[in-house]
């Protein structure tokens, strides 16, 4: 059908356009700087670029730090947010409608806004330039108590009631019958959580200031912002050795990933 | 107490003490501290009453950030929105290439937004960058496409849809697969073309989808500005200047935290009155399921 092959031109065409950033950051790591604004088939390859890069900022401790962030901000909020979604999904007290309301006000007003009140609480705390200074206003997560809640709903009453009478108490229940249950919902939350925090910027930003507590990304802008003289190649060689990680599991779990984006976001 | 109340409040207490702690108890404080004045070595903070709010009034830069913000999320919301629309029926269909076609549109989403921001500075540099060798090459004359007031905003917009674009096609795809196949066929038995189709059937129900990803758009556009850090510090003259940009630049770069809290409330304002909108337009449906 005549039409059929103008909608897949299209769609390629735009295909191509949205790579076309990506694969022109790629052109200029790969290859010597003199030929990082001049495309050539006849360019030479190289790792030059990254071997640079990699050697003039410490960016496996920033990647350490980053790799410590995400791990501490992942356990603390499966273990804060699961007993909460028990007791919103599953238990009956006074005040409960009441207090899920102001836990989901947390949806709309995320700490990422309130930057300077928390930063003065980090300060009180004497937690600034550490990384659980960065990873605090995060762990209890209004989105991980809401999606566990309503995956929690949706498991039968009746096993929850059988457990109870084979005498377990509260947390084994939810340890042994709701967590095991709930495996594809930890793995969809899991990854948009890891993928926010591994790429969060501005209050990393604010809360460090030294080589030790950087994320990779702070620790990728002051290395882009400090004179490197502007060479395209090797900014470009960091800036894509930053995001590999990130982009290799994506390659590696693209279908998990897809689908935890959608379980995550329908809601 | 009944032990079932009490139980609830154990499991429930150390979760919502760090979220109360970290999003409640700081918007609280925000409010007090806007209605202060800023601590200055040994003068302590006093109450000052709206006279903060005032300032704001007779500040240009922050009517700029405002109008800035306003054009930027009525520009990238739409446009990412509809892209995301279109991508997610272009990679819906039996298309060649279909899987690297659907990550060629959600790679971006995966990167840093600094990531983003150092690539596309790449990209936009006069003369030598992509574009501007890509339109010299057309016959287009150079672009200082960051540097120019006219250009820099539209320049970011463009950045913040590139990457949005990929996120929201998700949404739509997953919904478009869950539509079931027998209106198609039934579409096809009444001779509905797939223009007519697309806009009586997919459309009204892709609307809780289209809510779902307006709501998310709106909030990204005001909670994201890590690209105005890296590519023009809000710049040039406040040309690209964003309210949580200007927030963070009046409290860590001028250290005045009563004006950085005035435009904080005025930021939680616009997202409260978005959050009614939410629960409003959206309903309990959505949320309590």
């Amino acid at each position: 059908m005549k039409t059929n092959w103008v909608l897949t031109a299209a769609s390629w065409l735009l295909g191509f356009l949205w790579v076309m950033p990506l694969l022109y950051a790629l052109w200029a790591a790969i290859h010597p700087s003199e030929y990082a604004t001049h495309l050539s088939l006849l360019a030479p390859w190289t790792g030059h670029n990254f071997a640079v890069a990699w050697a003039a900022a410490p960016f496996p401790r920033y990647l350490l730090n980053t790799f410590i962030l995400v791990t501490l901000v992942l356990v603390a909020q499966f273990v804060l947010c699961t007993p909460a979604a028990y007791a919103f999904a599953r238990m009956r007290f006074p005040g409960r409608e009441v207090v899920f309301a102001i836990v989901l006000l947390q949806l709309m007003v995320m700490p990422d806004v309130l930057l300077v009140a928390n930063y003065t609480s980090l300060a009180h705390l004497g937690l600034v330039d550490s990384i659980l200074g960065i990873a605090l206003p995060y762990l209890g997560s209004a989105f991980g108590i809401f999606l566990l809640r309503q995956t929690f709903r949706q498991v039968p009453q009746e096993l929850d009631d059988a457990a109870r009478l084979e005498g377990s108490g509260l947390l084994a229940i939810i340890w042994r019958v709701y967590v095991p249950l709930a495996r594809p919902t930890y793995v969809a939350y899991g990854l948009v959580s890891v993928s926010y925090h591994w790429n969060n910027f501005l209050w990393p930003l604010i809360v460090t200031n030294s080589v030790s507590t950087r994320p990779l990304t702070v620790g990728l802008s002051v290395f882009a912002s400090t004179d490197q003289g502007v060479d395209w190649s090797v900014i470009s060689a960091a800036t894509l050795m930053t995001s590999a990680p990130l982009l290799l599991a994506f390659l590696l779990f693209q279908r998990q990933f897809v689908q935890s984006f959608m379980r995550a976001g329908i809601r | 107490m009944r032990r079932e109340t009490v139980h609830a409040w154990l499991l429930l207490t150390p979760a919502l003490a760090l979220l109360v702690a970290f999003t409640h108890w700081p918007a609280v404080a925000t409010l007090w501290d806007s209605l202060s004045s800023t601590p200055r070595g040994a003068r302590p903070a006093h109450w000052v009453g709206l006279a903060n709010f005032a300032a704001l009034m007779d500040d240009p830069v922050f009517f700029q950030a405002l109008w800035n913000n306003f054009i930027y999320a009525i520009a990238t919301i739409p446009v990412s929105v509809v892209l995301a629309l279109a991508m997610a029926l272009a990679v819906n269909r039996a298309i060649p290439g279909r899987a690297a076609l659907r990550m060629a549109f959600f790679l971006p989403t995966m990167l840093p937004m600094i990531a983003i921001a150092n690539i596309w500075l790449f990209f936009y540099t006069p003369d030598y960058g992509l574009l501007d060798q890509v339109l010299g090459a057309l016959g287009f004359g150079r672009h200082n496409w960051l540097g120019d007031p006219a250009l820099a905003l539209p320049s970011l917009i463009a950045v913040a849809v590139w990457k949005e674009a990929g996120f929201f096609m998700i949404f739509y795809l997953a919904a478009l697969q869950s539509l079931p196949p027998v209106l198609r066929e039934a579409g096809a038995l009444e001779g509905a073309s797939d223009w007519y189709y697309l806009r009586r059937v997919t459309l009204p129900l892709l609307m809780p989808t289209t809510l779902f990803v307006l709501v998310n758009a709106v909030v990204n556009a005001f909670r994201l500005v890590d690209h105005v850090v890296v590519m023009t510090h809000g710049g040039p003259d406040n040309a690209t200047n964003l309210l949580l940009y200007y927030i963070y630049e009046t409290g860590f770069r001028f250290m005045d935290t009563a004006t950085a809290a005035a435009l904080t409330v005025v930021l939680l304002v616009i997202l409260g009155a978005l959050a009614g909108f939410q629960f409003g337009v959206l309903g309990r449906r959505v949320y309590y399921r």
